[in-house]
């Protein structure tokens, strides 16, 4: 009997049986969420199925995190309708202000071997900590909510391998950015994908979410990496430390595919209009002119993302022709670069830092893209009308390339101007 | 029976229901009026009860917003049928009683009048006299989506079972 991947391992937990690729269980989930947009209605559907309670209160989260605050009175009613299920169910709500459900679940609620499952299609993003954290419908969330199990067909495993040393601009964005190129929108469509390598090992947690939330761009699941000591001391630092365990698939587990990227070579990709798998060198882009700068999402609004972009613009002013928009993925990020003086250094270069949460990226305020426009933004989709009009055009690249591009009103090159 | 409505690769839930109208998903039937509006305009105003959606790979892409398949159901479409879909769009559409259904799109042209048998597994093309086999669902999602939904099911049950 061969070994196990860690799907394979983390799903077997949560059945109560040795499970193999390919089989359908029923499984324990450990934290259920949903968002704004979809979260309204999952409350009408728990009301339809005749359960208005939660399984586990305790593991259910509503984050208001995609109209926040409220642009529009539709929306706001929607938010009272999440803020009252949550008070009568004792489902903990997570209010405007404290910013995106992945990174708050990374913060404060994920645990490394957990299942978590929420309303939201980034929620993969969970896999950086070595939890099995996939995306589903409201029905779906609203059903495992109400019975804390979820049914789950057990993912075969593309194991990407990733080695060498990250050259001078050059992220982990642009490591999933290859990946999405290379295998297409597609190309890991019903599997999990799993990290590993030299390259995987010395990433931050951050930098590893990064790549879990991208993951699903690729079609995929999950986006795993094996808890190791990064994310021991991650949680250290969320004072989460008894989180932690170790848990890595087994040497001689079954992949379905094994993938090798070499970063030594790589360079900053950009993913051009209108689709994330349209990836790009950014020597091959030429001149395009952009009207929007946005830093920030579940993607690339961490602290050590808005570092790498306070960085380039330290001491320097935008281009007059660009807005530049900056949105901290958390409360806790929010407070971190103003205290180390992060959010000055954006403010004196002429951006808008606004308050934590999705901000640009879904299209409904701060930052809506008018017809004809062009942004370059660190968020993870540039799908036709994401922003706005369908006729205007997102690029995405890396906080590096953000930072560039918003001093000189092109799409640059990072590594010109660090 | 009904006209085949047809749609490229990579057609987006940011196509299926655009973010600028994040204000409507609580209202599906005004929302319904902008389903893919950014492929095809005209859509949403003349697609007829009973017709298809017909797409090519990797349908229902990103998000996974449920109101996407709801309003292509709401609109009045029987199916949606595609050479392949994205993960969550696709159990959205068993969840909410609307069957996805993964055949060969390319033998369908624009109009073509279509028939779904789901007992059978097969579409029928009446306009070219052509009938396209499908694989039968995963047993889970067919028990799914022969109770009406995800909704009815548990409604019924209270309980997962597979």
């Amino acid at each position: 009997m061969s070994g196990k991947t860690l799907s394979e391992k983390i799903i077997g937990e949560h059945c109560g049986k040795e499970v193999r690729a390919g089989e359908t269980v029923i499984v324990n989930v450990d934290l259920s969420y949903v968002q704004d947009g979809t979260g309204p209605l999952t409350v009408r559907r728990m009301k339809e199925m005749g359960i208005e309670v939660a399984y586990n209160p305790k593991k259910t989260i509503f984050f208001i995190d995609h109209a926040s605050p409220s642009p529009r009175m539709e929306l706001s009613n929607d938010h009272e309708l999440m803020r009252d299920f949550a008070r009568k169910s004792g489902i903990i709500l997570s209010d405007v202000g404290n910013g995106i459900s992945h990174h708050n679940s990374l913060e404060k609620y994920a645990c490394p071997g957990d299942i978590i499952v929420g309303a939201d299609s980034h929620t993969c993003t969970n896999g950086a900590l070595g939890a099995f954290g996939t995306g589903m419908g409201s029905t779906d969330v609203a059903a495992a909510i109400a019975l804390g199990k979820t049914w789950m067909r057990v993912p075969e495993t593309y194991l990407v391998e990733v080695n060498g040393r990250l050259p001078k601009g050059v992220y982990s964005k642009d490591i999933i950015l290859h990946l999405i190129g290379t295998i297409s929108s597609n190309g890991a469509t019903y599997k999990a994908l799993e990290f590993t390598g030299d390259t995987i090992s010395d990433l931050s947690t951050a930098a590893r979410s990064t790549m879990a939330n991208m993951s699903v761009e690729a079609g995929a699941k999950a986006g795993l990496f094996s808890p190791d000591s990064k994310t021991r001391n991650f949680l250290k630092m969320m004072g989460r430390e008894d989180a932690f365990m170790e848990l890595k698939s087994d040497e001689d587990a079954v992949f379905e595919k094994r993938i090798q990227i070499h970063v030594d070579e790589l360079e900053p990709l950009i993913a051009v209009p209108h689709l994330v798998d349209n990836v790009k060198k950014i020597s091959e882009i030429g001149k395009v002119k952009v009207n929007e700068v946005f830093i920030g999402t579940s993607c690339n609004g961490r602290l050590e993302d808005l570092h790498i972009a306070a960085s380039i613009m330290k001491g320097h002013t935008i281009n007059p022709d660009t807005r530049v928009i900056v949105t901290p993925a958390s409360r806790r990020v929010y407070i971190e670069a103003l205290k180390d003086g992060t959010i000055e250094t954006f403010i004196e270069a002429g951006a808008l830092v606004t308050g934590a949460g999705c901000g640009a990226c879904d299209g409904v305020h701060l930052g809506i893209l008018g017809d004809g426009e062009v942004c370059l933004a660190t968020q993870p989709r540039n799908f036709k009308g994401r922003m706005g009009d369908p006729d205007s055009f997102i690029y995405l690249g890396n906080p590096a390339v953000a930072a560039a591009t918003a001093l000189a009103g092109e799409i640059s090159d990072p590594r010109e101007v660090m | 029976m009904g006209k085949a409505w047809k749609f490229g690769n990579s057609i987006s839930t940011d196509v299926i229901a655009p973010g600028r109208y994040f204000h409507l998903r609580s209202n599906l039937p005004e929302l319904a009026k902008h389903v893919l509006e950014p492929a095809r305009s005209e859509f949403a105003s003349q697609v007829q009860r009973g017709d298809f959606v017909v797409a090519g790979d990797n349908f229902g892409l990103g998000s996974s917003r449920e109101h996407a398949p709801m309003i292509i159901k709401i609109a009045g479409t029987n199916a949606v049928l595609a050479k392949s879909f994205a993960r969550i769009f696709y159990r959205n559409c068993i969840n909410i009683g609307l069957p996805a259904i993964t055949c060969d799109t390319d033998k369908i042209d624009e109009g073509d009048e279509i028939e779904l048998d789901m007992e059978k597994g097969v579409v029928r093309n009446r306009t070219k006299k052509t009938e396209l086999v499908f694989s039968p669902l995963p047993p889970v999602m067919n028990r799914i989506l022969h109770e009406g939904g995800l909704v009815a099911y548990i409604k019924a049950h209270k309980s997962l079972e597979i």
